[in-house]
């Protein structure tokens, strides 16, 4: 009974610093593009490749997905579903138990469709970005922006391995000549070698967390075209009722 | 214009042409209303959104700790445009409490509370009441971790409560956590309960403003001065001027509210909170639990009493602060005493007292939503006692001011 005053007493006076896990990690920007429907695919290839194994997108169904992302139903259903039993209507559920994955990371791998807007984009990035080498941790990794997850470096094929946490580029150099901002690798060194360079790694990464956010929600395009056309009709009854206003109040001007 | 014989034959048998002449078309407003008078319009616009965009809702919502969350994700993916529907009703209930809170702002300023119209305020409150609690049980239904846990604070609050707290936050979890019981009964009084009251409510509070009249900026009674056929001079009918003649203000609001709609439905995380895109879980405390900002000032009040006062705990006394602040704007039209009503005939101490109050409570709802640290715990308290001065130092500071006389008829 205390306990349970003193746990609500903290929920009520005590709580709260800022919601984003670790609020003081620098975050890096990045903005969705969801016209760029190359760049979606291979965010969708890269998670069914290297998220998929664990991670279920639960909510979605793939019939959407492939329609949205323009890839017809057969290739669809060779290429990108891996589950032989799946219907092309199905939710996008990947098998893996509460209990095999709270067993091998300490925790259940969180379903990732609405993982953009719990986190926000720029949280996402930074965090696949953010991998270090960390004898500590029973994976051998740490992450800048999640300290101590419980995740391995799934991608650390592509992007090889961080010697140390890795520094954002805060004072990157804006080129003179072009504005555009000097590419430098955020990783001092690596102690292991990936197949990619940073920069590459960086556009698979975005690639995946443009798709991720297309999975938050996936009628986002649909939900600004609509608004236009709601905002067209608005205008229209604005001006009509303005001057039915006009003439029905010309009588009583005050 | 000799009656249809079919209105004749319903007259007889039920009051539809009196009462369409008493409610609109001979219910005479004054003329000076400025644009303060269109929220209480506003507000039934989004009233009768939210119950239809509800009824929509419902058909295709679970209401089951196991598929609350599911069905939530099902409406905004796989129903037609069921995303429009779920974001009309979460937009819809900020907007409610934006169009009510300004509306209500609008009553003290010119007065609108004062007598003979303290039942329209008082049922005016009780609106506002039930629309707190409709919005808290409404954003439980989702079950995500800002639902559950939002929950789990708000209904601990009556823990504090000497002796029967305890049992009181089991009789109305009906469980000993928050769970799929707790989800189920606010359900029930979220579509159905609590919206019937809602509506009886708002017929009352528009009954007593129809009995009296409407209020002005001017705070003049436009009821002195009629015609031979006992129309006021400064009245004109509520139909067609205030109802088709406001559509200019509705296309406006609906601007407003459809940018947010279409274009940032989340509020910035102040109409939906991020959290809330995860289910419910019982075993993780999200780090940062804030009510949604409509209940922001009164939550601050709650926090702002952070120490023991005498033998009242801080949780008890903090818990009355929410209350007495919720409770003590009731008895508004008994506390002004000025004999005028409206702001622009009342002192500076009025003027004054009213402005540094908005200001107060404003700074609190943002900080009901903020993290407590020290500087923000200061300016609560320091806008605590502001609020509560408003309210306590009125029947003074509106007797003895001097104030301006209010002229007989509506300035032209």
């Amino acid at each position: 009974m205390i306990k349970k005053i003193i746990m609500a007493a903290g929920l009520l006076f005590g709580a709260t610093t800022g919601w984003a896990a670790g609020g003081d990690v620098h975050l890096e920007h990045m903005s969705p593009d969801m016209k760029d429907t190359v760049s979606l695919q291979n965010g969708l290839r890269t998670y069914m490749d290297y998220c998929a194994g664990c991670h279920s997108l639960g909510y979605a169904r793939y019939n959407r997905v492939a329609r949205d992302l323009d890839i017809p139903e057969d290739i669809f259903m060779e290429n990108i579903v891996f589950a032989e039993d799946a219907k092309f209507g199905d939710l996008m559920k990947f098998a893996m138990s509460a209990e095999n994955g709270k067993a091998w990371f300490g925790s259940a791998p969180p379903d990732l469709t609405m993982v953009t807007r719990v986190r926000g984009v720029d949280w996402v990035y930074s965090y696949l970005l953010g991998f270090y080498k960390d004898e500590t941790r029973p994976y051998g990794v740490n992450n800048a922006v999640f300290k101590d997850v419980g995740m391995p470096h799934v991608l650390m094929d592509l992007q090889g391995l961080c010697s140390s946490a890795p520094h954002p580029a805060e004072d990157a150099k804006i080129d003179p000549l072009t504005g555009e901002s000097i590419h430098s690798d955020a990783c001092a060194g690596y102690s292991v070698e990936g197949e990619l360079t940073s920069h590459e790694y960086e556009e698979v990464v975005y690639n995946l967390v443009n798709f991720l956010n297309y999975m938050g929600e996936p009628y986002q395009m649909d939900r600004k075209r609509i608004g236009l056309y709601v905002f067209a009709f608005l205008a229209v009854f604005f001006f009509v009722s303005l001057l039915l206003q006009k003439e029905l109040f010309k009588d009583i001007k005050h | 214009m000799a009656k249809p014989a079919i209105m004749e034959w319903i007259d007889r048998r039920l009051p539809v042409t009196s009462a369409y002449e008493k409610h609109m078309s001979k219910y005479y407003a004054p003329i000076n209303f400025n644009w303060w008078y269109v929220f209480g319009l506003l507000a039934m616009v989004v009233f009768a959104n939210q119950i239809l965009t509800g009824i929509w809702l419902t058909m295709s919502y679970v209401p089951s700790a196991e598929e609350a969350f599911n069905s939530v994700e099902y409406i905004m993916r796989d129903v037609e445009m069921g995303w429009l529907i779920r974001y009309m009703h979460s937009t819809g209930a900020s907007f409610f409490f934006l169009t009510v809170y300004l509306h209500m702002f609008r009553g003290v300023l010119y007065g609108s509370y004062q007598k003979p119209r303290e039942l329209i305020w008082v049922f005016g409150m009780f609106v506002y009441l039930v629309m707190m609690a409709e919005g808290f049980m409404g954003y439980v239904l989702p079950w995500g971790q800002t639902s559950y846990w939002g929950a789990q604070v708000i209904i601990s609050l009556f823990g504090a409560i000497p002796v029967i707290g305890d049992g009181l936050t089991e009789w109305i979890r009906g469980d000993y956590l928050i769970s799929g019981i707790t989800l189920n009964r606010f359900f029930a009084l979220h579509v159905i309960a609590l919206p019937l009251v809602l509506a009886l409510l708002v017929v009352l509070h528009v009954l007593a403003l129809h009995e009296v009249g409407s209020n002005n900026p001017d705070g003049i009674d436009i009821k002195k001065h009629v015609d031979d056929k006992g129309v006021p001079l400064d009245g004109v009918p509520f139909h067609p001027y205030f109802t088709v003649g406001k559509m200019p203000q509705v296309a406006l609001f609906l601007f407003v509210f459809c940018a947010v709609i279409f274009y940032m439905p989340e509020g910035g995380g102040y109409f939906l909170e991020h959290p809330n895109f995860e289910p419910a879980n019982g075993l993780k405390t999200p780090e940062h639990i804030a009510p949604t900002w409509y209940y922001g000032a009164f939550y601050s009040i709650l926090r702002a009493v952070d120490f023991p006062i005498l033998f009242i705990e801080a949780k008890l006394g903090g818990f009355m602060a929410m209350g007495g602040a919720i409770a003590i704007l009731f008895v508004l039209p008994w506390l002004d005493r000025s004999p005028v009503r409206s702001w622009r005939y009342k002192g500076w101490m009025s003027r004054t007292a009213i402005i540094v109050f908005a200001i107060a409570f404003a700074i609190l709802t943002y900080l009901g939503g903020q993290p407590v640290s020290t500087l923000n715990g200061i300016i609560a308290k320091i806008c605590t006692v502001i609020y509560f001065a408003f309210f306590l130092a009125m029947p003074w500071y509106t007797k003895y001011e001097k104030t301006k006389p209010v002229p007989e008829r509506v300035p032209r």
